[in-house]
Order: C-alpha cells, then sequence, then structure tokens
C-alpha cells in the first residue's frame, strides 16, 4: 500500500508537470516518467503484460514520439508566453469539476466499496490463448489499424513536391 | 478508503490533470501529451476494475488494456504527423494562431 502510494504520488506529480512546465523537453521527459510511473502500477496491480506492453510501446514509442516531434517543430526553445492563455482558465474549472464528480461518485458508490479478493490469474500463456482463440477478430483488425495509420502518419508527414 | 477506491481516485486525479492541460494550454504538443494521459487513466481504470472486481472475468481487463494501447499508438502517430505537417505549412504549432478556418 505504501509502495503503490509512492508510486501513484511520483506518476501524478510528473504528470503535473507534464503539462504545466514552460519548456517542451522537459515536457516530454516528465510525461516519459508518468508513463513509467503507471507500468510500476500495473506491475503492482499483477498486470504484467500490461506493464510490460506499457513500457514498449509509452516509453518506448509515443515518447520518442513526441520528442522527435518537438524537435522537427522547434518548439526545444521556452517559450515567453503566458503559461495559460487568459481565455482558458475555464478549462481548468472544467478540469477541477470533473474530477470533483469523479471522486465524490467513487467515494459514495456502493459497488466499490468491495473487499480486495484474490488477485485473478494472469498469465501470459493464458493470456495468448485467448488473444488467439476469442479475440482474434479484433486483434486482426487492430493489426489492419495500426498499418493504415503507419501509411497515413508517413503520408500526412511527407513533404509535399513542390507545385510548378 | 479500499485499494480499488484508492486505484480510481489516482485515476480520476490523472485524467483531471489531463483534461487540464488539453483545455488550458495553447500548445499542440502538450494538448496532445493531454490526451495521452487521459487515456492512461482509462487504461489504469481497467487493470484495477480486472483486479478488484469481484468476480472478473479471467483476462478481459488485460486483454482491454492492450487493445486500448495499441489503439492509442496509432492516435499518437497520426497525431504527431498532423502536428508536423500543420507546423510545415503555417510555421507554429500554437492552436490559437491556427484559425484560417474560423468562422
Amino acid at each position: 500500500m505504501i509502495l503503490f502510494g509512492i508510486t501513484a504520488l511520483v506518476m501524478l506529480a510528473s504528470s503535473i508537470a507534464a503539462v504545466a512546465l514552460r519548456n517542451l523537453v522537459h515536457c516530454a521527459l516528465a510525461v516519459g516518467l508518468a508513463f513509467a510511473g503507471l507500468a510500476a502500477l500495473y506491475l503492482q496491480l499483477g498486470a504484467q503484460f500490461a506493464g510490460f506492453a506499457q513500457v514498449l510501446v509509452y516509453l518506448g514509442a509515443v515518447a520518442i514520439l513526441i520528442v522527435f516531434a518537438i524537435l522537427l517543430t522547434g518548439g526545444s526553445e521556452p517559450q515567453r508566453e503566458p503559461l495559460v492563455s487568459p481565455g482558458s482558465w475555464g478549462g481548468l474549472v472544467v478540469a477541477l469539476g470533473v474530477f470533483i464528480v469523479l471522486a465524490a461518485v467513487i467515494l459514495s458508490s456502493k459497488s466499490t466499496a468491495v473487499p480486495p479478493g484474490a488477485p485473478p490469474p494472469a498469465s501470459v500463456r493464458q493470456l495468448g490463448e485467448e488473444l488467439m482463440t476469442r479475440y482474434i477478430l479484433p486483434l486482426e483488425v487492430l493489426g489492419l489499424l495500426l498499418t493504415a495509420a503507419l501509411i497515413g502518419a508517413v503520408i500526412i508527414a511527407m513533404r509535399e513536391p513542390e507545385p510548378d | 478508503m479500499t485499494p480499488l477506491q484508492s486505484c480510481l481516485i489516482v485515476s480520476a486525479l490523472l485524467f483531471a490533470i489531463g483534461l487540464g492541460g488539453a483545455l488550458a494550454r495553447r500548445n499542440a504538443i502538450i494538448v496532445l501529451i493531454g490526451i495521452e494521459l487521459m487515456l492512461n487513466a482509462a487504461n489504469l481504470n481497467f487493470i484495477a476494475f480486472w483486479r478488484f472486481a469481484p468476480h472478473p472475468p479471467a483476462q478481459t481487463g488485460i486483454v482491454f488494456v492492450i487493445f486500448s494501447i495499441g489503439i492509442a499508438a496509432a492516435e499518437a502517430a497520426v497525431g504527431l504527423a498532423l502536428i508536423i505537417a500543420i507546423y510545415r505549412h503555417r510555421r507554429t504549432t500554437r492552436l490559437d494562431q491556427i484559425n484560417s478556418m474560423r468562422g
């Protein structure tokens, strides 16, 4: 429980830093730390495969993509603008309201007040068998989606030929 | 507070942080980071319910999270490619300066 609290605190602090820092490169580093903290939370909850998939995909691919995008768009210089633009304080108020409503529902609901039972079985072998039998169609659709996203991302970001 | 509730509170906080970042910042990359944080909060909810719900079906929570991670990876790749394409045309990633289709 203490370990869970420490991991959650580190993860939440780095995610606040990821959206609140001024320098975009620091934001990318902080979001990497937040993803790593989430992977540690998954491992503590007994979901080993999801934790390692989180490390591989988010820490290994998405964080690197964000760094690439920052460098390609020249955003590594710190900006001299107000952190929250004047018209967007409403966004913070909305986020705070969403959190208050969610927390009230979570704490007052009877269905979340269950005592923790034994951890469900989570061997990677079972997971692979389920993915290859019951979830085979979603898996194939996901593969198709990833292929389409790969081709689409390359085409969108490709330099267009100069019109003559 | 039960472990399930503490997990859900952490996840609600993460969602609120991502939402605040996506709504209040004006840089497109930070907005995308906020969206990723919100997706991760949903994944944490899946894992928490899979672990602590009274009778979870064997692997459903983890399978859901794996598919969600795959979709999020595709979304991040396309989103960042769009940001790079817009930067090439407009020389900015600030969302309040990308307003040429404003009515």
